[in-house]
């Protein structure tokens, strides 16, 4: 039999997808349901002073209208920090309470207040312009380099400050930095992002009354972990009188890990109104309220000597958290920042400090890359100026610096276990025929365009992550995966994985490595996922880890059903366990014809006792049936790399970039199906691109939100973008079964360092913050010609 | 969205008869429905124009181009005789919004709400365009009052655009990269006699820029525009864009513009 691994398998969700019959949660309609409208804060910054809700209480409709004053009533609990970070001072990180509904302050302009639920959705609507709030405005704190100056937003959080965290040695770089030829500094934007996954947020609640049982549809990344958080801190039910399901998600990015006010109100509104509620996000809603990503303000210094050695990193960043820190809020620009700041490179001596600050924004959390973006923007950025500022080729600079032996000992906190990036460099600059560079400036510059290219060295930190390193860094999850294989007495195979599909494949990729590790033809097997009352509890997917950690313990179950099968065939056949061998299927009594296939066994499994034969296939100490669970803890990390190389062409006219080639060559360990893969590529490349090109979510001074929608927020599209040309090396990743690493978030990491050193390096060296648009552009051109002019 | 009155019209006599002050036409609605959605605008009546066959359609005579106000970007965009009468006019319908918009969305519409970053107004103002109301004929010069106003009155109904066929003609933008809306539009037409340059994006309204109409009607060169310094004090200037970037995408434009014809 074939296998499966490695080959395009067409995706088994497709047929659902693309003939409309995928179930999202806004297809979810329950008997008798109502409809809630949030009312939102239109204020960043203010105090609630009196909510009177008599005249929207009249409204034709309403069921019921729950505010702030309800909820803490009832002693529901508010959102969290699921990482607590400490200070370099050893103190403990700072997080304001976070209450679904505002009682006392909003924080953004989006802050929800209160619900109205009501027969219809346009009864819910018209009664929430009922209700009248009446707020004291305070003075907004919006910008991230600024927001330490600010008024206090949050009592008892000085200077907005929820942490000043460090990682590394500040004195051995110092040692470092005196040691240097040449410091290289740079200051750096991290622009502000909004996710904009295609489905907006959505959740159903209902409550049985009967059962004293909540269930709560809702657009989650990972299901048990909201049901987790929604029952230990949110109060809302015991964890067994509260079922959570994902359906079909349309994507996330990272936006839809947390659990969001709406699923905590909807949830305990079920249950005080006895009936399902139902609330779908509008667009505009999405924009404000929706964890936003990135938004960092970074000033960083690599020491190097005259013939390019680095000897020393510093990396002094403001991140801002938005007006709460969320689930993954604070680990973001920490642990998932930090550590890979350092890039690809051997540096003697490193230091991150992030100071991770509030301010009347939207929460700001993971989203594709989650810290690894803005880590790698920072030394590629830094590399490539140094590249210039040295006069070393960009490419020879970085293969100077790169490890030479694996295990790679990194900087910081990392022992990267594989990878080969000088072979991924050579080979990205073969297919971006990097040599031909000049021949096609000239062409470029013969038609008054300006060309530059910019390369990328990275890697990543992914396959989150063994729970020992993780809790001992502030997490307060484990973050295992969890499988169960059950056969069918007719032999065919469900798996249920802690991992959740919203765009990722499982469907096909999983039931690949489980058709390959049975034996079982691939229609045979179903994936299931997403619903706290099937399967095992799971921890979900973000930070690519669904592969590396999900799909092992995928691997493990099934290793399991295998050595089960291997001791029911040699109790039916006679022989010793050790003597079975499992091949394609198959078990196989070694040096005898004696067989039976795997769909044997599970029939024997699920009848021990055929009239016939009158004695149980199973060996002494097995029970009947066939169904095997595991729970994986990674050893380690995995950690993809690559190199990334773009070339752009400027209208100094216009100002306009266009992104002429752009060439990835990522090293993703194993591979298990090449077009899944292909499309991950290519929407990170759409997402980090993006970033550097033209998304950039704005607020004014005074909180509100001028990329509101999509006039003003320039969300990419297919027009943008060349044909990608993409390629692999793959060294497999010696710390998990499977060897392989994870590529879900490489294209959003490595894409928007790649675009910008074209971009500058076309503009002379000149620095332009992201997204590289038009009228920026055109500035530096003129800049650029009258600084030719001189010259000249 | 408000409940409204949904009402059919058969002819553009019906249509003028149901308006009112709370009331609104209604061709491909690509910006009233937006707008009630989003609460901007709330009508008691809508009328539907679509379906008055009178209004939909393209006519091309020796010297000019009468299109139906009813008529879709799309139907404009793939008319083999507007294609030839004037191609500009057809790669600028290609280009307006996405293809849904452009299935929907309407001439006599675009021009009714006279966006200050649409594309149809600098057409008008390019390819001198008589606008015939069901009460009147209107100059385009005369149509175009300021940041969505016309010299519409209250039930006056756009019935065609008659565009004059120039000699030479390109239209060239610089789109809003989110919206796809100009930055700046500009509308090179060489007619027998003078050059217009319609701009539309950079002030709040369309206008004709006549420093460069003057140049260029002497010389039809981008090089008796290149360089030139445009005032940048009545344009608009928000995040896309600063006045001092429109201005100069206005001369750029307005060069491509001319060395496309």
């Amino acid at each position: 039999m074939a296998s499966l691994v490695g080959s395009r398998v067409e995706r088994k969700e497709d047929k659902r997808f693309l003939t409309g019959k995928g179930r999202y949660t806004a297809d979810i309609n329950l008997a008798n349901q109502t409809y809630a409208i949030f009312v939102r804060s239109p204020h960043a910054r203010a105090s609630i002073k009196k909510i009177n809700i008599d005249k929207a209480l009249k409204s034709s409709g309403v069921v019921s209208i729950l505010t702030g004053k309800e909820i803490a009533d009832d002693k529901i609990g508010g959102l969290i920090a699921g990482w607590a970070i400490r200070s370099e001072d050893g103190t403990e990180m700072k997080c304001p309470g976070n209450p679904p509904l505002a009682k006392d302050n909003v924080n953004f302009v989006g802050d929800p207040i209160a619900v109205v639920i009501a027969e219809s959705l346009a009864e819910a609507k018209e009664a929430a312009e009922k209700v009248e709030v009446d707020y004291k405005v305070l003075k907004a704190v919006t910008s991230t380099a600024d927001a330490m100056n600010g008024d206090t937003i949050h009592e008892g959080i000085d200077k907005n400050l929820c942490f000043d965290w460090l990682l590394g040695d500040r004195q051995k770089v110092k040692e470092a930095f005196d040691k240097a030829d040449k410091v290289i500094s740079i200051d750096i934007i991290n622009n502000r992002l909004i996710p904009n996954a295609m489905e907006p947020r959505a959740c159903v609640a209902d409550y049985n009354a009967a059962s004293e049982e909540i269930t709560l549809y809702t657009t989650s990344q990972n299901p048990h972990l909201s049901r987790l958080i929604m029952s230990a801190f949110g109060n809302v039910a015991p964890e067994h009188k509260l079922r959570v399901v994902a359906p079909d998600v349309g994507g996330g990015f990272g936006s839809k890990i947390n659990v969001y006010n709406e699923d905590i109100v909807c949830s305990w509104a079920a249950k005080k109104i006895n009936r399902a509620i139902k609330w779908v996000a509008e667009r505009s809603e999405s924009f404000l309220t929706d964890i936003h990503g990135r938004d960092h303000v970074t000033h960083a210094e690599l020491a190097v000597t005259k013939d390019g050695k680095f000897l020393g990193f510093k990396n002094e960043t403001i991140a801002n958290l938005g007006a709460y820190a969320r689930v993954f809020g604070t680990v973001t620009p920490t642990y998932l920042f930090g550590p890979c700041a350092t890039g690809v490179y051997e540096i003697p001596a490193a230091y991150t400090n992030v100071k991770a600050v509030y301010t009347n924004t939207a929460p700001v959390d993971a989203y594709r890359g989650a810290g690894r973006p803005e880590a790698t923007y920072t030394i590629e950025r830094l590399v490539e100026k140094a590249s210039m500022e040295l006069g070393i080729d960009k490419t020879e600079l970085r293969i100077k610096n790169f490890p030479t032996a694996f295990p790679f000992k990194q900087t910081l906190v990392h022992t990267v276990d594989s990878g080969d990036y000088v072979a991924g460099m050579e080979k990205a600059k073969q297919m971006a025929d990097y040599k031909g560079f000049e021949a096609r400036r000239k062409e470029s510059e013969a038609k008054g365009k300006l060309r530059g290219i910019g390369v990328t060295s990275y890697f990543e930190a992914c396959g989150i992550a063994p729970s020992a390193a993780v809790m001992s860094l502030g997490c307060g999850v484990g973050l295992w995966e969890s499988a169960e294989v059950r056969f069918n007495p007719t032999g065919q195979v469900t798996v249920y994985t802690g991992s959740h599909s919203h765009g990722q494949s499982h469907q096909t990729t999983f039931a690949q490595i489980a058709a390959d590790e049975l034996g079982v033809p691939i229609e045979n097997i179903d994936i299931v996922h997403g619903d706290t009352d099937k399967g095992t509890f799971g921890m979900g997917t973000y930070g690519s880890r669904s592969l590396a950690v999900g799909g092992i313990a995928i691997v493990n179950a099934c290793k399991k059903i295998v050595e089960k099968g291997k001791r029911v065939t040699a109790k039916m056949l006679e022989a010793n366990p050790e003597d079975v061998e499992f091949k394609d299927g198959e078990f196989i009594v070694s040096k005898s014809n004696k067989k039976k296939t795997i769909g044997e066994v599970a029939f024997a499994c699920y009848l021990p006792g055929v009239r016939d034969e009158m004695k149980s296939p199973l060996p002494e100490g097995d029970e009947p049936g066939l169904k095997e669970t595991s729970f994986y803890d990674p050893s380690n990390f995995s950690f993809p790399a690559g190199t990334h190389i773009a070339e752009v062409e400027i209208d100094p006219e216009t100002g306009h970039v266009k992104l002429e080639k752009y060439t990835a060559c990522d090293d993703f360990g194993r591979i298990i199906n090449p077009m899944v893969v292909e499309g991950q590529v290519h929407g990170g490349l759409a997402q980090g691109i993006g970033q550097a090109l033209y998304e950039n979510a704005e607020y004014d001074e005074t909180g509100q939100l001028m990329t509101g929608s999509y006039m003003d927020y320039t969300m990419p599209r297919a027009d943008n973008f060349p044909e990608f040309n993409i390629g692999y090396t793959c060294t497999h990743a010696t710390t998990n079964p499977l060897g392989v690493k994870g590529c879900g978030e490489a294209g959003a990491i490595a894409a928007p360092p790649t675009v910008m050193n074209a971009v500058i390096d076309a503009l002379g060296g000149q620095e332009v913050t992201m997204p590289a648009t038009a009228e920026k552009v055109w500035k530096a051109c003129k800049n650029l010609k009258k600084s030719n002019a001189k010259a000249a | 969205m408000k409940d409204f009155n949904y009402h059919s019209a058969k002819d553009s006599k019906e249509a003028s008869k149901l308006a009112s002050s709370s009331s609104a036409f209604l061709a491909g609605g690509m910006t009233t429905i937006p707008s009630m959605k989003l609460g901007l605008a709330t009508y008691k009546d809508l009328i539907d124009i679509k379906n008055i066959k009178k209004l939909s359609g393209i006519k091309v005579s020796g010297k000019s181009v009468t299109i139906g106000a009813a008529t879709k970007h799309v139907e404009v965009s793939n008319s083999k005789d507007v294609k030839k009468a004037i191609p500009s006019l057809s790669s600028l319908a290609e280009g307006i919004g996405d293809p849904q918009v452009r299935n929907r969305g309407t001439i006599g519409g675009s021009i009714a709400n006279n966006d200050p970053s649409a594309d149809y107004p600098s057409a008008c103002i390019a390819l001198n365009a008589t606008i015939h109301t069901n009460e009147r004929k209107i100059e385009a010069t005369k149509f175009f009052k300021g940041m969505f106003e016309t010299a519409l009155k209250k039930g006056e109904l756009i019935e065609a655009i008659e565009f004059q066929i120039p000699e030479k003609s390109s239209y060239q933008k610089h789109p809003n990269p989110a919206s796809r809306y100009a930055i700046v539009g500009v509308y090179v037409a060489k007619h027998k006699g003078d050059v217009n340059v319609a701009v539309t994006g950079a002030k709040s309204c369309v206008y004709n820029d006549k420093e460069m109409s003057k140049a260029l009607s002497g010389n039809f060169s981008s090089s008796s525009i290149d360089g030139m310094d445009l005032d940048s004090s009545e344009m608009n200037s928000d995040m896309h864009a600063s006045a001092e970037f429109r201005a100069s995408l206005v001369v750029t434009q307005a060069k491509k513009a001319v060395d496309a014809c």
